[in-house]
């Protein structure tokens, strides 16, 4: 093709300049999609109960990512600080993945059971309660707002789509509790969303009120749970190398 | 109007690229210069000796994976990988120079009996060094940079006021397997007068001079069976290790802030309202997520914050 012809004719300009530059971007992550070992084969992973797949919709309507990432980078520092490196496996029910890089505030995708509920609301209500230092801002509308689980079952449905096995169908149930066992497989069958969660916000109680639904709940329920499905101690230093 | 051009060169001395806009504006082709043109040359080796030795291109299911190798540990075999992040990691920790150094300092301590690592100067320098990151990390967000805690939610580890006691064991314990700190309410069982009749007599053990009915009724309430305090406090009020339950006469509070209040009545109606309230409160266990020797490092260095028994 001739270079003026590219040059005076800004529409082909764009489109070509759009094929140079996505290259770079496509050769990188495609082949992650066929390469088999890109997700390591580790016990545990599960998708998230109804409630908290709620407290991760709040964690991305309120931009926790813009000051949390969620990945615990392969280093010595890292791991002193925030135990286990992440794991691909780790997220691959995560729709969209919160990894990311802007660490305002700690990494948080170990944070599950390190500290307990009653720090979590009070910290969430108020940082510098706790944190002198803290320059994390408060959420306190999290305590008082009601969840609005109304929708939890479309969200599911949405999520079923983009591949994470829920269930909606006796055949989809029966392979989950085949994968994940029959208590989790419950949690994760849509048509029972809605008492599932509800039981899960009053039996765990995160927000220290089991009569009131509240945003809290589902929030914390969410911390909560963040990087502690995989039991490290199972697997030795050398196994999760085998996948990389 | 600027032109271009540069001095002492006349346009037609260089090539151009035949491209005229607006009747005279051209585009020169100048060659581009060595040095660069150099630069672009290396990257395009470099690459290809990258593909080579590290991890690159994708074949199939698979990739390519370079010929540079790395050797670690793994359940005590030797095993070596093609480059990897994780190996690297693997080996950094095992053979890398801070992790190394790290791991004897930790492995001398580990050794040690709690009274040889309190009195010896290099172990404790230690200690304060590696408990300043690890109680920074695990500790502080409860128990505040430093151990001095928060009135009312979590307690203070740098003064004698200990519930579950304050020697190296008993503080081994607490980081190990957690503790539950739970007193009832006494909603139902004590009214007003009452709760501040036996609020009246614990203020009293603490060196304030209360009205002396009020202590004497109180004192049968913390003493007797209608309040039956003294199972859990014990029936000096010292305190009972084994029930997590404090000692109430040292005029160290943790839970309610006596020392923040302005007169005898606030004093008397925010005990009372404690007592009514009660509390249930967690320190989580850690025996999962820090080993042995690291509990044993924040309990020395918990120890010595300034209430160690
Ligand atoms: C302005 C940046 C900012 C935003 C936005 C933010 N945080 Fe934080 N967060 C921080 C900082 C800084 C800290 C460390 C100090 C502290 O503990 O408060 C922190 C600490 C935390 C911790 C404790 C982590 C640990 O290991 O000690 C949790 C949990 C947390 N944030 C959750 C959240 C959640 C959930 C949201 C969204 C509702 C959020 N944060 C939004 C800055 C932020
Ligand atoms: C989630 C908040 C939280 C975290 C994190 C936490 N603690 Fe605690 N800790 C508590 C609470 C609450 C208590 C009081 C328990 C009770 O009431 O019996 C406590 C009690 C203690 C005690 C016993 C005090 C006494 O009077 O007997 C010690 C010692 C202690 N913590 C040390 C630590 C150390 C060391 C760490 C870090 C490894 C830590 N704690 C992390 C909340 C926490
Ligand atoms: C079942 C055991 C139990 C009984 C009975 C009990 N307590 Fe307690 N009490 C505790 C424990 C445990 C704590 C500490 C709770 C914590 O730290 O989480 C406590 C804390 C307190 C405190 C707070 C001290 C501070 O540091 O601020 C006061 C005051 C108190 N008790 C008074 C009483 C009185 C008065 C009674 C009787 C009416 C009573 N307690 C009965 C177990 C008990």
């Amino acid at each position: 093709m001739k270079h003026e012809s590219v040059e005076t004719n800004a529409g082909l300009l764009i489109i070509l300049t759009l094929a140079v530059i996505s290259v770079g971007g496509l050769v990188e992550i495609v082949p992650l999609f066929y390469i088999n070992d890109t997700i390591e084969e580790v016990e545990g992973v599960r998708p998230y109960t109804p409630l908290e797949q709620r407290g991760r919709d709040l964690y991305v309507r309120e931009g926790c990512y813009t000051c949390h990432s969620q990945m615990v980078r392969p280093f010595r520092d890292e791991m002193l600080r925030y135990g286990h490196y992440s794991l691909a496996a780790e997220s691959q029910f995560d729709h969209p993945f919160q990894w990311g890089s802007k660490r305002t505030g700690p990494d948080l995708a170990r944070v599950g059971g390190k500290y307990s509920n009653e720090w979590q609301v009070q910290h969430l209500i108020n940082p510098k309660s706790l944190v002198p230092e803290s320059i994390m801002p408060g959420y306190p509308w999290l305590a008082t707002t009601p969840l609005d689980y109304s929708d939890i079952e479309k969200r599911m449905i949405a999520l079923k789509r983009v591949g994470v096995p829920y269930s909606i169908n006796r055949a989809e149930f029966e392979a989950n509790v085949e994968r994940f066992g029959e208590e989790t497989a419950i949690m994760l069958d849509i048509n029972r969303a809605e008492d599932n969660l509800v039981r899960q916000a009053q039996q765990g109680n995160f927000d220290g009120d089991r009569s009131f639904i509240s945003e809290m709940d589902a929030m914390v329920a969410y911390l909560q749970v963040l990087g502690t499905m995989v039991d490290f101690s199972q697997y030795s230093e050398g196994y999760f190398a085998e996948f990389r | 109007m600027s032109t271009n051009e540069k001095p002492g060169k006349k346009p037609g001395e260089v090539e151009t690229t035949g491209h005229v806009w607006d009747a005279n504006l051209q585009e020169y082709n100048n060659p581009l210069p060595r040095w660069w043109l150099w630069g672009f040359y290396a990257t395009v080796v470099f690459a290809v000796v990258y593909w080579f030795l590290y991890p690159a291109w994708p074949v199939g299911g698979s990739f390519t994976k370079g010929f540079n190798t790395i050797t670690f540990m793994d359940n005590g075999e030797e095993v070596t990988t093609h480059w990897n992040t994780r190996s690297l990691f693997a080996q950094d920790m095992q053979t890398g120079r801070h992790a190394v150094r790290q791991r004897e300092m930790l492995d001398k301590v580990g050794a040690m009996e709690y009274d040889d690592i309190l009195a010896d100067v290099d172990a404790m320098s230690f200690v304060n060094a590696y408990a300043k990151g690890s109680f920074g990390t695990w500790c502080a967000a409860c128990h505040q940079t430093g151990g001095a805690g928060v009135i009312g939610l979590y307690p203070n580890l740098r003064n004698d006021q200990w519930k579950w006691g304050g020697t190296v064991a008993q503080i081994e314990e607490t980081l190990t397997l957690g503790r539950n700190g739970y007193m009832p309410g006494y909603r139902e069982s004590l009214n007003r007068d009452q709760l501040n009749q036996v609020a009246s007599y614990v203020l009293s053990l603490n060196g304030y001079d209360m009205e002396g009915d009020a202590v004497a009724a109180g004192e049968e309430i913390f003493t007797g069976p209608l309040g039956g305090c003294f199972q859990c406090h014990g029936m000096d009020a010292g305190g009972l290790p084994s029930q997590g339950a404090p000692s109430l006469n040292n005029n160290l509070w943790a839970l309610v802030d006596v020392p923040g209040a302005a007169s005898d009545e606030e004093r008397v109606s925010r005990v009372a309202s404690f007592v009514h309230d009660g509390i249930q409160r967690v320190m989580p266990a850690f025996a999962d997520r820090l080993s042995e020797t690291e509990i044993k490092v924040l309990t020395a260095y918990v120890h010595s914050l300034g209430g160690g028994q």
